[in-house]
């Protein structure tokens, strides 16, 4: 393999930004962008134009953080007003970053950004330490599973990049995510302002041992973050040619949400609990031997059912919970509070159903974690735990299982917006 | 345990073939922009695999300005006849002679803001109600928040501040009447996972790309094809360069590079050292810094 083919040999990682409103994180953004070489001439005439008109900091006399504030009203405001979306890429790997504002009402950004992420960066500054956006950050983080959480403590520069400082914030937010279901955590000291630990190593941090942010997100190993163990495979839509060529192909189209599927492993349609085989996996490229997530492809199966979009291909010694009780985790989103009479239209793998909500259990304070039982009005921001009812069985696993076959989204049925981010419990 | 994992190309294929089939799952009637450059290109390869040996259950659109390159034109006749998709021609010089859109006047003047008119014409006409569009959110600043499906008012306009959120790979594309949906199957990609894609996957793409000797002049920076759609004023001179194009939209407003890169490699080998985006040599995106997203809300891809 030549130099030029190593893109053949790369992977994906997907992070998210959290950090409240001062701590930098567009700075830290256009730092990485910047010191990898990821900003393009044009691009960079464009911020230092508008550095000099909007006023700038940062010792190149640009204001990194101008690169990533997208919309005119953001530029406007100063804010981030949406997720967006940054891409870069080192010779090791490519990066998709999901960019959120840190706002309080912006909770559902970061939700957003969080539910496809590989790792998180939460920014904290190291003059005020953990604060209640941290723990907000935090929370978010582990309720919707990141894999890996990298706290940043930033602005190390205007705390004289004290150890001290450092350790002190370290081990509060430490004591804080025992209480959190989170498998990865790891924390660097960093200025994005002056580029310590960013890319290039800190001179002015001999006491840091560690790597640097940007060796961090190169080296951590990422492909366990799919579930490799339960076979789930959410049909998605036949294939169904009917040509002279192809009179007699079925194949059922999908991305696999868990497992490993190989050719003649035998296997279990839900929900009618017929059981086959799977006779083939195809690929526009030819047959491929196994499939896993997240891997798009077609299985053919040796017996011909009647099987059709929402039914999930299993094995028959490892299936999903099959209800229509559940409870869940919901994050709402809608700008009306969450109706608790209310009808909804649930989206889970490939499936669509209605529900009820039977009842709201509890509201989660987000800054401490408490649980409020006393006030059940949910409104935008809010996270609480729900027990629903559907109109069908939905196919699923607990969130912790499973990422892909453990979430919902809740559609409101007089808008049609996306009102509600569920994680089944 | 052996370690399963994908590579950055095969998860972007794996993550868009999703959503080409969540396309055709959702709606009655959905249609596929295609331009005839390299985004659209992968766009379609990707669609035929998402429902190969299947034909691509929908249409593809060419919103035709009147001022493509004869090359584009060429390439997507051939390639649709060796695929047999079905095409549909939106044209916007006849939305100009049936007075629906007026031709801008002066030196700079450009098609590219009318592709908007005939386009919601042709979505109107052929009852679409999600087209889907190459566009990439590393080309430009306001794409960098577009959703991969993003919901259209009956106008067809944009509402950057009114998005539905987008989690998972979960999603909402209900709509009431007469709204429709825009959908980005490739908004993960960059111009060089596109270029590295094209060349593992040995994708066809117009000649135009590649390094070749063309007569062009300069003008505000930009080398621009000498071609009947644009008046020149008396101090340009007309030079034969070795150039290519990175991206292919109007004769009117796609400049090309100095470059030698003739083959695949040698492209990605550029792209990967060069220091200007793509858009940069797009005249389209250069009138104000906010140019991009005063489009979209009209309703532009």
């Amino acid at each position: 393999m030549t130099e030029n083919q190593s893109y053949l040999d790369m992977d994906l990682l997907r992070f998210t930004t959290a950090g409240s409103v001062d701590d930098g994180k567009s700075t830290l953004i256009g730092r990485m962008l910047y010191d990898s070489k990821s900003i393009f001439q044009d691009q960079m005439e464009a911020i230092e134009k508008a550095s000099a008109r909007l006023g700038g900091e940062g010792e190149e006399g640009v204001n990194l953080a101008l690169l990533t504030d997208g919309l005119r009203a953001e530029r406007e405001q100063g804010i981030t007003i949406d997720v967006a979306y940054r891409y870069f890429a080192t010779p090791k790997r490519k990066f998709i970053i999901a960019d959120t504002p840190g706002h309080i009402q912006y909770t559902r950004n970061m939700v957003t950004g969080a539910s496809t992420a590989n790792l998180a960066i939460i920014l904290v500054d190291a003059r005020n330490g953990m604060i209640e956006q941290t723990c907000r950050h935090s929370f978010i983080a582990s309720l919707l599973k990141i894999p890996h959480i990298i706290f940043c403590i930033n602005k190390m520069d205007l705390v004289d990049y004290r150890q001290d400082d450092y350790e002190k914030i370290k081990g509060t937010i430490e004591a804080f995510c025992s209480k959190l279901d989170v498998q990865d955590i790891r924390f660097i000291p960093i200025s994005a302002l002056k580029g310590d630990n960013v890319v290039h190593k800190s001179e002015r941090m001999d006491w840091y041992q560690g790597g640097t942010l940007m060796y961090n997100l190169e080296n951590i190993h990422i492909s366990g973050d799919h579930n490799q163990v339960d076979v789930r495979f959410p049909v998605q839509y036949v294939i169904r040619p009917q040509t002279k060529e192809f009179p007699d192909y079925r194949g059922y189209g999908g991305r696999v949400a868990g497992g490993v599927l190989k050719k003649g492993d035998a296997v279990m349609v839900l929900p009618s609990g017929l059981t086959t085989k799977i006779a083939k996996i195809d690929t526009m490229d030819g047959e491929v031997e196994e499939a896993f997530a997240p891997m798009s492809c077609t299985i053919l199966l040796e017996d011909d059912l009647d099987i059709s979009r929402g039914d999930m291909i299993v094995r028959s010694n490892n299936k999903p919970e099959v209800s229509q009780d559940i409870d869940m985790m919901v994050c709402w989103m809608g700008d009306s509070p969450l109706n608790p009479t209310g009808k909804y239209t649930i989206r889970h793998t490939t499936k669509e159903a209605r529900c009820v909500i039977k009842e709201i259990l509890y509201k989660v304070n987000v800054d401490n974690l408490h649980r409020i039982e006393d006030d059940k009005v949910i409104s935008a921001n809010d996270i609480c735990r729900v027990s629903i009812r559907t109109t069908q069985p939905l196919l699923f696993d607990k969130y912790n299982r499973n990422r892909s076959t453990g979430s919902v989204i809740i559609i409101d049925e007089a808008t049609n917006n996306t009102v509600g981010a569920g994680m089944i419990i | 345990m052996k370690s399963y994992s994908l590579t950055h190309l095969r998860e972007l294929e794996s993550e868009s073939i999703y959503i080409l089939r969540e396309v055709a799952s959702q709606f009655e009637n959905p249609v596929m922009l295609f331009s005839g450059g390299k985004d659209s290109i992968v766009m379609f390869h990707l669609a035929r695999k998402a429902f190969w040996p299947g034909k691509v259950p929908f249409p593809l659109l060419h919103v035709d300005t009147g001022h493509n390159f004869p090359e584009t034109i060429a390439f997507r006749d051939k390639l649709m006849t060796e695929t047999g998709a079905d095409l549909i021609v939106g044209s916007v010089e006849q939305s100009i002679a049936e007075g629906k859109a007026v031709e801008e006047k002066g030196i700079n003047a450009s098609r590219n803001g009318l592709q908007t008119v005939t386009l919601l014409e042709s979505l109107e006409k052929g009852k679409y109600d999600a087209a889907m569009g190459g566009g990439r959110r590393d080309e430009e600043k306001a794409r960098s928040k577009e959703r991969f499906f993003s919901h259209r008012d009956e106008f067809g306009q944009w509402d950057p501040k009114n998005q539905r959120p987008e989690l998972w790979n979960l999603f909402n594309g209900k709509k009431n009447m007469g709204e429709h949906f825009r959908v980005f199957p490739i908004s993960n990609w960059t111009e060089m996972d596109i270029w590295q894609y094209i060349l593992s996957e040995n994708i066809g793409i117009p000649n135009l790309y590649f390094s070749h000797k063309r007569r062009v002049f300069e003008r505000d920076g930009s080398l621009l094809a000498e071609c009947d759609f644009i008046p020149m004023k008396d101090s340009e001179k007309i030079e034969e360069r070795v150039v290519r194009f990175r991206t292919i939209g109007d004769m009117t407003c796609t400049g090309a590079v100095e470059s030698d890169a003739d083959t695949l490699q040698k492209i990605i080998d550029e792209v990967s050292s060069t220091r200007t985006t793509e858009r940069g040599s797009r005249s389209d995106d250069k009138r104000s810094e906010a140019a991009m997203e005063d489009r979209k809300k009209q309703g532009y891809f």
